[in-house]
């Protein structure tokens, strides 16, 4: 019942997305000239990426470009799809230290919340979109934290609208936390797979004995019904668990309970997941981790190294570039920090071009919607990047950046403070936005 | 009051370069009424019970030839060469003589720069890996606690030093947190493996006071007593402010005249104390301009400066009154929004403290962002560009070496590849402001401390053995 819900929204989403794309952006608009990395296929040279009506339509060297169409001229630049950040909380925590913006853990029920559907509580007039928008972000995962199950994650994108508007797909994963047993509510890590089993099997019996479940001739579930509901598509391996995870204990036992119940696993943070970087590639596991931390944070982390991303990447794994530099409750306002990781996950070793697909296909193959993003072909939504040069380096810009086939030129928040108090003292009337 | 301070630093320096001191304390000699008391009941200035027992360690005269050099003293060098030689610079130029016996590197694409300095490091007294046995660092059972050294808390086996140390970090002040209104004294490190803290103690350097202001004092004391406001922060510095001076006068008097019984020590005051001597420097944590603005007038109030506001993420609000004032701007590339006194941050924040003349200094207040401070610096430039206020790489390099070295009074040793300052220097893969450049080599005092290439004599704490798998790659 609730997933038909969510699948009803989301038609609903597609059918607004499209008729805002016909009526706000029904253009043709040719970007020409620069080194084009569609992900999907080898780069080119002096290539056209040819957008219509929000869409990519064509990819190439030889594209013609109807009449009329607008250009944008990319000489000497490079052309990539948008990038996804592929966990963050950008929309569901505006403020950290002020709770009446932080909507990314739910309560749930005895440190469950697999019904928690966490976009529902994000803002799409969040001050911190625009300058991730600026940056070249255009899509992101937006994950609940907390507890055993922290709830279900959705990927969207960076459109301005409401939260139906940029929803791509809801869900795209179930998301438990499975590195710290206090946080689960129970006292060790035997326990912990305990209880997530526990919770797998009264999906499983739920799922097939609904009807005594109706007429109250059930056992007691570890789970309400809705939680459990919410599961379902998880022992289905409809949609992908994502585990945040450290050590590399912990990741054999996920990859077991994976085994067990037939999982489609993700892992999250895998600090030591280069441990064990072929059997993660052997059993199709992809992990979401970054390339900015190696301090022995805690003892489930003591083989935190910034190689993690490029050693997995070697061996085969599906890697995705998120931000784990530490700090985190400034993550939201750093969104656009995974191409530093990025950076930095090259100079520990990654390949560049492996990288690069680490913030673009790799996010949108692993959660279900590269049909959608992710990539420059045609079919695609035109979330596109010219940057003015190597997009993991400092010194480079995003020179245009296109959401759904629609440029945007961001003035953010911090914009128009810095205007404020270019020159000082400052004025303060209201500026124009 | 400079005397005895000048005495300090050339008895330690001393002690530094030459044989172990046998001097627990380098008291002036006329305090020999206060040694007959006890040195521990009195309060002397500049006093020195846990003196630095640092030596640089073994080096060898260096030469890296054929690099470019980020001096932080002048216009980049292209392809040049620098020399170390006694754990100093000897020598920096387009061309250097060196000794037949001198190593010699060929720098050929790489970049030579000064050593990092973090001056908001909380390494060692937040030691990995975490938890509450090892969070040392807010002595937060009141909210004026001046009483308490960092030193005492900083575990030299903490596995982030090494790490600080590959990322070029070769000085770093460990603070206290920000729970309170005065967290305590902070103390100022070399990034060196040391027994005890007082082997990587930076001999002769001042010590800081480490205050915060706004949001944390009144959030971890609002229900405990307080501070329950910013106006009850407000009130807190100054009732303490009025009793050091009280203090102060009574013990200046008494190590005067030797007249009488002398007044009882009291550690905290003694502190703040030699904050209004002049001999401890202030370093503030504050977010807001106007509360900036506010611990100005207070330091105006009871006559001592601040050194450097940290974490001033509206240091841009108010940029001409920290230049007029002197006080630097310790501060983040992009840290912002994480709570509300952090809302206004820009990523601009650098480039515009420096365009109105203030000094702007990247520091960390994270284990892991200090290892990378020259990517703080390279994303700070980049927004500078954005805003039409481009930074050069010349300026950009004060950022983080000459700059922080000034907010800890020692950028007379270090900062700055001159000769005769300390040869703490750092041999870059390439552009230190690129991302996929990272440092080959890193030497403190002359010494090669640090060397990417050969990992097995990399530095690795006692924690490390066994406990952290050893993968024999570089950091």
């Amino acid at each position: 019942m609730k997933l038909q819900t969510y699948f009803s929204r989301i038609a609903l989403s597609l059918i607004v997305s499209l008729v805002a794309n016909t009526t706000l952006s029904a253009q043709t608009i040719a970007i020409t000239g620069g080194k084009v990395y569609p992900i999907s296929g080898p780069a080119i040279e002096g290539g056209t990426v040819l957008i219509v009506d929000g869409k990519i339509s064509a990819v190439g060297s030889n594209v013609s470009i109807p009449a009329g169409a607008q250009r944008i001229d990319a000489t000497g630049r490079i052309v990539t799809p948008g990038f996804i950040n592929s966990s963050t909380e950008l929309g569901v925590q505006e403020i950290a230290a002020v709770s009446d913006t932080r909507d990314m853990s739910a309560r749930g029920k005895d440190n469950i919340a697999a019904a928690f559907t966490v976009w529902d509580g994000l803002n799409p007039n969040s001050v911190l979109l625009a300058p991730a928008r600026k940056d070249g972000i255009t899509s992101f995962v937006v994950m609940p934290t907390g507890g055993l199950v922290a709830g279900q994650a959705a990927i969207v994108d960076v459109v301005p609208g409401t939260t139906t508007d940029m929803i791509i797909r809801a869900p795209v994963a179930m998301v438990a936390e499975i590195g710290d047993p206090q946080a689960a509510g129970v006292s060790a890590r035997g326990e912990l797979m305990v209880k997530l089993r526990e919770l797998l099997e009264d999906t499983k019996f739920f799922q097939t004995h609904r009807q005594a479940f109706d007429r109250a001739q059930t056992r007691t579930f570890v789970a309400s019904r809705l939680d459990l509901e919410a599961m379902i598509p998880v022992i289905e391996g409809r949609i992908p668990l994502v585990v945040t995870v450290d050590r590399e204990a912990d990741i054999d036992a996920a990859l077991r309970l994976a085994r067990e119940f037939n999982l489609k696993l993700m892992i999250a943070g895998g600090a030591e997941a280069w441990m064990m970087a072929d059997r993660l590639a052997a059993a199709h596991v992809p992990v979401l981790t970054g390339a900015m931390n190696n301090i022995p944070a805690d003892f489930a982390a003591l083989g935190q190294r910034q190689e993690n991303a490029a050693l997995l990447s070697k061996a085969g794994v599906p890697v995705a570039l998120i931000g784990n530099a530490g700090g985190g409750d400034e993550e939201t306002f750093n969104v656009r920090n995974i191409k530093q990781e990025a950076g930095n996950a090259i100079a520990y070793g990654m390949n560049w071009e492996a990288a690069l697909r680490a913030v673009t296909l790799t996010p949108a193959e692993i959660f279900g919607v590269s049909d959608r993003v992710g990539s420059l072909q045609p079919g695609r939504e035109a979330n596109v990047v010219v940057w003015s040069g190597d997009p993991f380096e400092f010194t480079t810009r995003a020179e245009h950046v296109l959401v759904r086939g629609r440029e945007y030129h961001d003035k953010t928040r911090q914009d128009l403070l810095m205007e404020r108090y270019r020159n000082l003292p400052a004025t303060h009337n209201a500026p124009p936005m | 009051m400079r005397a005895p301070f000048c005495l300090l630093l050339a008895v330690v320096t001393a002690c530094a370069s030459a044989a172990p001191s046998t001097s627990r304390s380098p008291t002036p000699a006329r305090d020999s009424a206060a040694a007959a008391i006890g040195l521990g009941s009195t309060s002397t200035p500049n006093a020195n019970p846990f003196p630095s027992t640092y030596k640089p360690f073994p080096s060898r005269t260096t030469v890296i030839r054929n690099v470019n050099i980020l001096t932080a003293a002048g216009p980049t060098i292209r392809n040049g060469a620098i020399l170390m030689q006694n754990g100093k610079i000897a020598a920096v130029g387009a061309t250097v003589a060196a000794p037949a016996d001198a190593v010699v590197i060929d720098g050929a694409g790489r970049y030579v720069t000064p050593g990092i300095i973090d001056d908001h490091s909380h390494l060692g007294v937040y030691a990995a890996p975490g938890g509450n046995a090892l969070s040392d660092g807010n002595e937060a059972t009141n909210p004026v606690t001046p009483q308490v050294w960092a030193e005492h808390s900083v575990w030299p086996q903490d596995p982030q030093f090494p790490r600080n140390l590959a990322g070029g970090i070769t000085t770093l002040q460990v603070l206290p947190g920000s729970a309170n209104l005065f967290g305590g004294r902070s103390v100022v490190l070399k990034v060196v493996p040391g027994r005890t803290v007082q082997e990587m103690k930076f001999p002769g350097a001042k010590y800081g006071l480490k205050m915060a202001c706004g949001e944390n004092p009144k959030r971890v004391y609002g229900n405990r007593g307080g501070p329950q406001t910013r106006m009850g922060n407000v009130a807190g510095y100054r009732a303490a402010w009025i009793r050091a001076a009280d203090y102060r006068r009574k013990w200046d008097k008494w190590n005067a005249d030797h007249k009488g019984d002398p007044p009882t020590r009291d550690l905290g005051l003694e502190t703040l104390a030699e904050v209004l001597r002049g001999n401890i420097l202030v370093h503030m944590h504050c977010y807001r301009a106007d509360e900036m603005a506010q611990m100005i007038d207070i330091a105006h109030e009871f006559g001592y400066k601040i050194r450097s506001f940290h974490h001033g993420v509206e240091a841009y609000k108010i940029a001409d009154l920290l230049a007029k004032e002197g006080i630097g701007a310790s501060v983040w590339a992009d840290w912002g929004s994480f709570k509300m006194e952090a809302i206004d941050a820009v990523k601009g924040n650098m480039a515009l403290v420096n365009h109105a003349g203030a000094r702007v200094i990247v520091h960390s207040d994270d284990p892991s962002g200090s290892q990378r401070l020259n990517q703080e610096a390279a994303k700070a430039m980049a927004a500078g560009a954005e805003i039409g206020l481009p930074i050069s790489e010349d300026e950009a390099i004060k950022w983080l070496t000459i700059n922080p070295a000034w907010a800890l009074d020692l950028d007379d040793k270090i900062g700055s590849l001159e000769p005769g300052k300390n040869a703490d220097v750092i041999l870059w893969s390439g552009d230190p402001f690129s991302v996929y450049s990272r440092p080959d080599k890193v030497w403190i005092d002359g010494a090669l401390l640090y060397d990417r290439s050969d990992p097995s004599e990399q530095w690795r704490t006692d924690f490390e053995l066994g406990f952290v798998p050893f993968t024999g790659t570089s950091r």
